[in-house]
This record gives C-alpha cells, sequence and structure tokens, in this order.
C-alpha cells in the first residue's frame, strides 16, 4: 500500500484519513470499521495505562544492563527542554526500560521500539489535553504510516536494520501528533518523511542480541525526534522527497544493510571493547 | 496485513520473538493438552539455547504451559507460580538440527501420556508448529487446529473427513506407531468442528485435541 493511495482516496471520497484507512482495510481484508475502532481504543488505553503506571519507575531487567535512567531523568530539572519534550523523554525511557524487565508494553511497532509512540500518545493527553476520541483517530493513521513501511521495507531490526523499527516508529509518532493536532493528512506525510529522512540508515546493534543498549536510549532520542519533525511539518514545512519515494529507499538502503548490522549483535556499539567485556562479565551469571 | 498488527499486540517484554512467540508455542502445548502438565522439559536449541535467561525466554515458555494471557505481568514470575501449581521443569540446550535458530522442542508429562511438540518463534510473534508427537507440520495456529489419535486402518480417514462439516484448510498425517498401528493426523479448519463428540464415536478414533485458533492481537 501507498500513502498517497490513500490520501487520494481522501479527496475522492471526502471523509477524513482515518476513515479512509478504516475502509481501505475493510476492502482489503473484510475487517469490521466498529470492530478496527475498538481494537485500536483497547490498543489506546494500553498503552496510555502503561505510561501511566512505569512513569519514571525504576526497573530490574533481566541482565541489568540498564534500568534506572527513567528513574534518574524523572527527577531532573531540565535545562534545555520544555515541557512536552522532557514529559516525553521521561515516558519514553519508562516504557522502553519496563520492556526489557518483562513488563506489560505495546509492541507499537515492535517491543524494541515500544516506547516512542505510546510517550508521544501520553505527552498529547496529559500536556495537550488531546481527546481520547481524537488520540484514536490519529493512532488509525500511525497505524496506516507503520503499515506502508511494514509492505514496502520491514518493521524487523533483522531484516532492515533499525530504520525499520525505531525509524518507523518515529515516523509513526510524528504522524500521529500531526494528525491529532491538525487532522490534515498532506503535513502528516511530510512529518513522516522527515522522521524516516532523519534516521535512514540507522544501524541494529544490541549488545549482546538484548533489546537494552542502545534500544533503551535511541527510544527516548526518537520520541525528541518525532516531535520535531511533527512541530516543522505543523508549520508547513514540506519533505522535498515524497513519503512513499522516501520509503522506497529505505528499503534499497535496508537491502544493502550487511548482516553484522541486522540484530545479529556482531557488529556497531554490540562490537565494541566496553560491549565485549560487559557481556563476559554478565554471561556467567544470568545468561 | 491489517493496521492493528503494527499498532500492536499487547504483550510481555523484552522482544517479540523471544518472549511472545516463545509463549505462544507453548500455550499451544498447553491448549492441545487442555491441562497443566506433572512435568516438562524444554531442549531450546539456537538463539534459544544461547540467550533464553537473559530474554526471558525461559519465564515465557513456562508462562504459556501454565496458559497465562499473552500480556499478564506473572510471567516475570512464572518459576513460583509454577511451584505453586506443581508443575516441575527443567531448561535443556541441545542442537536439533537444520531447524530456524528459535526453535524448542517441549515434552510433557500429564496424566494420560507423553506429548513432544517442536515450535519456531519466526519473528514478530508469528510461530510455527513444526512437529507433533513425530508427525511433521507447519501450523502458524492462524486456524482452529484438530489432531486425532485413530487406528491405521483402511478408510480410517475418509470416515473421519464425512464427520467434518468445517472447510479443511490443510491436513497433515502419518502413521506413528507400527507395533499398535496408530497414526495421528492434524487437520487445520476454516472454522470450529461442530461435532466433536460424535467424531469420538467413531472406532477408530482413539484420542482427540481440539485446539481453537489464537488471536493474539
Ligand atoms: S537496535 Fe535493533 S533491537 Fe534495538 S531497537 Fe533498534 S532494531 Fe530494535
Amino acid at each position: 500500500m501507498k500513502f498517497s493511495e490513500l490520501t487520494s482516496m481522501e479527496e475522492k471520497i471526502d471523509q477524513p484519513l482515518h476513515e479512509v484507512v478504516l475502509l481501505s482495510q475493510m476492502l482489503e481484508d473484510g475487517s469490521d470499521p466498529i470492530e478496527l475502532r475498538n481494537k485500536t481504543r483497547i490498543i489506546l488505553d494500553a498503552m496510555l495505562d502503561i505510561c501511566e503506571k512505569n512513569y519514571g519507575r525504576a526497573q530490574k531487567t533481566l541482565t541489568g544492563l540498564c534500568g534506572d535512567n527513567a528513574h534518574l531523568f524523572s527527577r531532573w530539572q531540565p535545562q534545555m527542554m520544555g515541557e512536552f519534550n522532557y514529559f516525553a523523554t521521561v515516558t519514553a525511557l519508562s516504557v522502553i526500560e519496563a520492556n526489557a524487565a518483562m513488563g506489560r508494553i505495546v509492541a507499537c511497532p515492535t517491543a524494541g521500539s515500544c516506547g516512542v509512540v505510546p510517550a508521544m500518545a501520553y505527552a498529547l493527553r496529559k500536556i495537550k489535553k488531546i481527546s481520547i476520541d481524537c488520540l484514536v483517530d490519529a493512532l488509525i493513521v500511525a497505524g496506516a504510516v507503520g503499515k506502508c513501511i511494514a509492505q514496502t521495507v520491514s518493521i524487523s531490526g533483522a531484516v532492515a536494520g533499525c530504520q525499520a523499527e525505531i525509524g518507523t516508529a518515529t515516523a509513526m509518532a510524528s504522524a500521529m501528533a500531526v494528525y491529532s493536532l491538525s487532522k490534515d493528512s498532506k503535513r502528516v506525510s511530510h512529518a513522516a518523511a522527515l522522521s524516516l529522512k532523519s534516521l535512514m540508515g540507522l544501524v541494529c546493534d544490541p549488545v549482546g542480541g538484548f533489546v537494552e543498549i542502545p534500544c533503551v536510549k535511541r527510544n527516548a532520542v526518537a520520541v525528541n525526534i518525532a516531535i520535531s519533525t511533527a512541530e516543522m511539518a505543523l508549520c508547513g514545512i514540506r519533505s522535498v522527497i515524497p513519503l512513499d519515494e522516501v520509503i522506497e529507499a529505505m528499503a534499497r538502503v535496508g537491502r544493502s544493510l550487511p548482516e553484522e548490522l541486522r540484530e545479529t549483535g556482531l557488529g556497531g556499539i554490540a562490537s565494541t571493547k566496553t560491549a565485549t567485556d560487559l557481556l563476559e562479565k554478565i554471561r556467567g551469571e544470568s545468561l | 496485513m491489517n493496521f492493528l498488527q503494527i499498532i500492536g499486540p499487547v504483550m510481555i517484554g523484552p522482544s517479540s520473538s523471544h518472549t511472545l512467540g516463545a509463549m505462544r508455542i507453548s500455550k499451544f502445548v498447553h491448549k492441545m493438552i487442555g491441562e497443566i502438565p506433572k512435568y516438562v522439559e524444554f531442549y531450546m536449541h539456537g538463539s534459544f539455547a544461547k540467550t533464553f535467561k537473559g530474554h526471558g525466554t525461559d519465564r515465557a515458555l513456562l508462562a504459556g504451559i501454565l496458559g497465562l494471557k499473552y500480556d499478564d505481568e506473572r510471567i516475570k514470575d512464572s518459576y513460583s507460580l509454577a511451584r505453586k501449581m506443581n508443575l516441575e521443569c527443567s531448561f535443556i540446550t541441545v542442537d536439533l538440527g537444520n531447524v530456524h535458530p528459535n526453535t524448542v522442542r517441549i515434552k510433557v508429562q500429564t496424566q494420560k501420556g507423553q506429548h513432544e511438540i517442536e515450535g519456531s518463534s519466526v519473528g514478530g510473534g508469528a510461530i510455527r508448529i513444526i512437529k507433533i508427537d513425530n508427525v511433521e507440520c507447519e501450523l502458524a495456529w492462524e486456524y482452529d487446529t484438530l489432531m486425532i489419535l485413530n487406528k491405521d486402518e483402511p478408510g480410517a480417514l475418509s470416515k473421519i473427513l464425512s464427520r467434518m462439516e468445517a472447510n479443511i484448510a490443510n491436513l497433515f498425517l502419518k502413521r506413528i506407531n507400527l507395533l499398535q498401528a496408530t497414526a495421528l493426523t492434524i487437520i487445520e479448519l476454516d472454522s470450529p468442528p461442530e461435532r466433536l463428540d460424535e467424531l469420538l464415536e467413531l472406532p477408530c478414533v482413539l484420542e482427540c485435541y481440539f485446539v481453537p485458533k489464537d488471536d493474539f492481537l
């Protein structure tokens, strides 16, 4: 599916984009739009609940490689960040550290990138007071952006690198923010394209293969990228390269990534001296 | 592809292939035997063998055998839960040969007997059950699945199929015991069978297991 197909359908039938997404899903596999919406609502509720329960909590992860970042950051008086970014960053750290500690999460789009979209949703709800209904609409649109990427590239780090996980999550989060603040589908596509371009080529290099280093901090940074691209798109800044073409480029980049940089734990920061030493240390005890 | 697959599912971390997928394999076993077994052995292969503790794959597998829901926060504590339920378990690392790197063989001892199921977690929570009691198969658990231990005699299969009203999507069959002349028939159906007890009345049917399709979204 191409994103431009959805936007042109939107013009043709003169319905808001989230309705178009539901309709096109129904045409594709016979899903009932009402049920799709209800299930999206359940997923959104789970996201907000998980964010609330874990906000700023210290976690005990299986390997002990991370777990206190959210807690530390939640007690910090930010020097540069504004309220929205700070709140979203604490949330992203909290959720992804809960993931590493075998907590409940929403794999949106994957477990390794589960902090980004929920952090955006929670910040939009708590700071911008966006209504639940409006967030459901925006999550449906974010889902469509993710689906376009999944069908052309992949959402698996093992297949196309971290650009496919964190990159996709960032595109989805920015789409969600723009849609809930403007309902403007053109701007949504620009935000998503700007996000993907910012993370194009990002490699998947988890230390020891565990979803902790660098994944935890990447989630936190990613939500800030999503906030900046969304803000730019909202003011009318455009991505010169259209979203569908950016996605195709991402697929080509994914195919040219060597295996060491696709979740094997063999390349990138996973192959640094410190990483090897760390693994040696924890291997005896816990793996 | 449905966009709900992208924005979900709700699960327990840290990784859809190492926790959710693993748990779905053992939950298939739980549903098949319809009880919490007395004893279970997990034979861990490949990446499962190397990193199962650091990924919590062992806890997820145990939680599945106990029949927990995929987003149950007690998955993390499944060892102590298993102890409370009197389930004994052990984890053994093995080389299962030319199979997917995330593969586990599960041996269970129930009131009635023993079963051995092998499954792979192939990514994003998707699974393939590749062997049930020595019968090779390829179940993604996207269908209602019926497993029938039947007498290996002429006409048995057609008798079984004649009692089936639901449309058959896939069928796997193999003789499993030459001496006792038994075979295992695995059938994937488009909808649940309506008359399961009638099937058991057939003289050629010895045992019957039904696993409803898994909606993990
Ligand atoms: S580095 Fe790999 S494992 Fe970690 S979030 Fe990115 S894609 Fe997922």
